[in-house]
């Protein structure tokens, strides 16, 4: 599980509310991940912290054969890019592990897991492809909305 | 400054490599540094300057019974030793040290005594550590559907870099896989991380190099064929591999490649033989177009139509490579061992003729690199 820092508190805390909060930077315009209080790109501190939509679209990913803990069978390892420019790792649920189910540039969505008191993981599932009951981790359904 | 100032006069690997039980990885360490010592036909006393990874350089040095006056610690992944070279040269033209001792080992199989080692950082912690990534395997693949996707690179093309390179293999009795395979062999081999099947992956044997480098201009008064460093670069991008800014190119690759050829000033056409470190078969092929030898996408084609193989007009990964040479965790090393051995004359698949030789690494996933151009050419 991850272990927020003082800069990332804010994405965590927003995760556990159901929304992906992204820092933009007031002076280039442009969103940046992961969180840090400047821009990378120019290094204004005048940023701010803002509600992505949660839509995005599968950019590039790996199916995991190797097996992990807690997760039953092949799993992918995704880097989804959101609508509003950033792109970021997470796993894709709620359909089939295989590549005719991961299609590279598929629309997909934000879906928020808790697995702790502190910390909620962001997911992605497919918005139009029919959704299977396929949770990533044994014992665990996939809860909560897209936001 | 004009010409080549720093030369490799000692080089050499553990005595053995591949599954070394009876062996700490310090023991390897210290291997690899006598041997490299007795083809230079120095003592360790000669030595004052030290660079390893994995280890700390303290750790090294007390064990060897050293106490250089000159440490380098770059610990960045694989890529590290190509730029302790660069390091070495740049303390060694400043007067810092004379003569410096490069090592790398690791006991990657068989885990004895081995150094903590750790593939996430704080913010790789965070954002990719927790969706079931569990070492490189499931990284270092990341970009590559994308790669696939934008320029067309194909399932067969990818496992044609693991084909190729096994063919080099089979001319070097100490490759650890020696029989030749064909696409289909690599197809049909079990499913890794998709799209990455087990022959698409590197070896994790145990072993360890070293290399002995000291000003050009001593280098005449050594056993050995010189070998000079005509040029170096290095290059960090990211840490997270889910942040590479292209996922068709390594901007490490493009920052240390660009450097090391404009250092050595050389191009492309100058290069007769081409070490790119291949961790899985994609590497390659992002260091071919990276350093511009391919256009955009061709690298696949490349491969395909024999150029790096046998025969070919830019040999590459000549041992076998990390996919079937040897990978003991930062293979680094074992690149620039072989480009060594290329421009001595001495490789168990000697490229006739060859007269500069490049090594590029890769450390950390795509996170950093480093590339030196080797020539055997005196200044």
């Amino acid at each position: 599980m991850p272990r927020p820092t003082p800069e990332t508190q804010h994405f965590w805390e927003g995760t556990r509310n159901g929304q992906l909060l992204i820092q933009r930077c007031n002076a280039c315009g442009d969103p940046y991940f992961p969180p840090r209080p400047f821009c990378p790109a120019c290094s204004s501190h005048d940023v701010t912290v803002e509600q992505m939509s949660g839509r995005g679209s599968l950019y590039s990913y790996l199916i995991n054969h190797t097996g992990h803990p807690g997760i039953a069978g092949p799993y992918s390892i995704a880097v989804v890019e959101l609508d509003e420019g950033i792109r970021m790792m997470s796993n894709i649920v709620n359909c089939e592990q295989t590549p005719e189910a991961l299609v590279i540039d598929m629309p997909v969505e934000v879906v928020f897991e808790a697995f702790t008191d502190t910390i909620t993981l962001p997911f992605f599932q497919p918005i139009d492809a029919p959704l299977i009951d396929a949770p990533l981790i044994e014992g665990q359904t996939q809860s909560g909305a897209a936001s | 400054m004009s010409g080549p100032t720093l030369a490799v006069v000692g080089a050499a690997e553990t005595t053995q490599m591949g599954v070394i039980t009876d062996t700490s990885e310090l023991q390897l360490h210290a291997d690899a540094a006598f041997n490299a010592l007795a083809d230079a036909g120095l003592t360790i006393k000669d030595i004052d300057g030290l660079a390893t990874a994995g280890e700390r350089p303290t750790d090294v040095a007390h064990y060897l019974g050293i106490t250089p006056r000159w440490v380098d610690g770059t610990s960045v992944g694989g890529c590290s030793f190509m730029i302790h070279v660069r390091h070495a040269a740049a303390a060694i033209a400043a007067g810092l040290c004379t003569t410096v001792l490069i090592t790398h080992a690791e006991s990657g199989k068989s885990r004895v005594g081995t150094a903590p080692q750790s593939f996430t950082s704080a913010m790789s912690g965070q954002f990719e550590r927790p969706f079931g990534v569990t070492g490189p395997p499931t990284m270092f693949g990341l970009p590559v559907l994308r790669h696939m996707k934008d320029t067309g690179l194909t399932h067969e093309q990818l496992a044609n870099v693991a084909v190729v390179q096994r063919e080099w293999a089979g001319m070097n009795p100490r490759a650890t896989f020696r029989d030749p395979i064909t696409v289909d062999d690599v197809l049909s081999s079990r499913m890794i991380a998709y799209p990455f099947h087990l022959l698409e992956c590197c070896l994790v044997t145990d072993g360890g190099g070293a290399l002995i480098v000291t000003s050009a201009d001593r280098a005449k008064d050594f056993p050995t064929k010189p070998v000079y460093v005509l040029g170096h670069g290095e290059g960090v991008e990211t840490p997270m591999v889910s942040q590479m800014e292209n996922f068709s190119s390594s901007k490490a690759f493009r920052i240390a490649g660009a450097d090391a050829f404009a250092s050595a000033e050389i191009t492309t056409d100058d290069v007769d033989h081409l070490m790119v470190y291949d961790a899985f078969a994609h590497l390659p092929l992002y260091g071919l177009e990276d350093l511009g030898f391919c256009e955009r996408g061709e690298a696949g084609d490349f491969v395909w139509e024999r150029n790096t193989a046998p025969g070919g007009s830019l040999p590459m990964n000549t041992n076998g490579g990390g996919l079937s040479y040897m990978h003991s965790g930062m293979y680094g090393m074992y690149a620039m061992q072989e480009s060594v051995r290329q421009m001595r004359g001495t490789a168990p698949a000697q490229v006739n003729g060859a007269e500069v030789s490049v090594s590029l690494g890769v450390g950390g996933m795509f996170g950093a690199a480093g590339c030196v151009v080797f020539s055997n050419i005196a200044p």
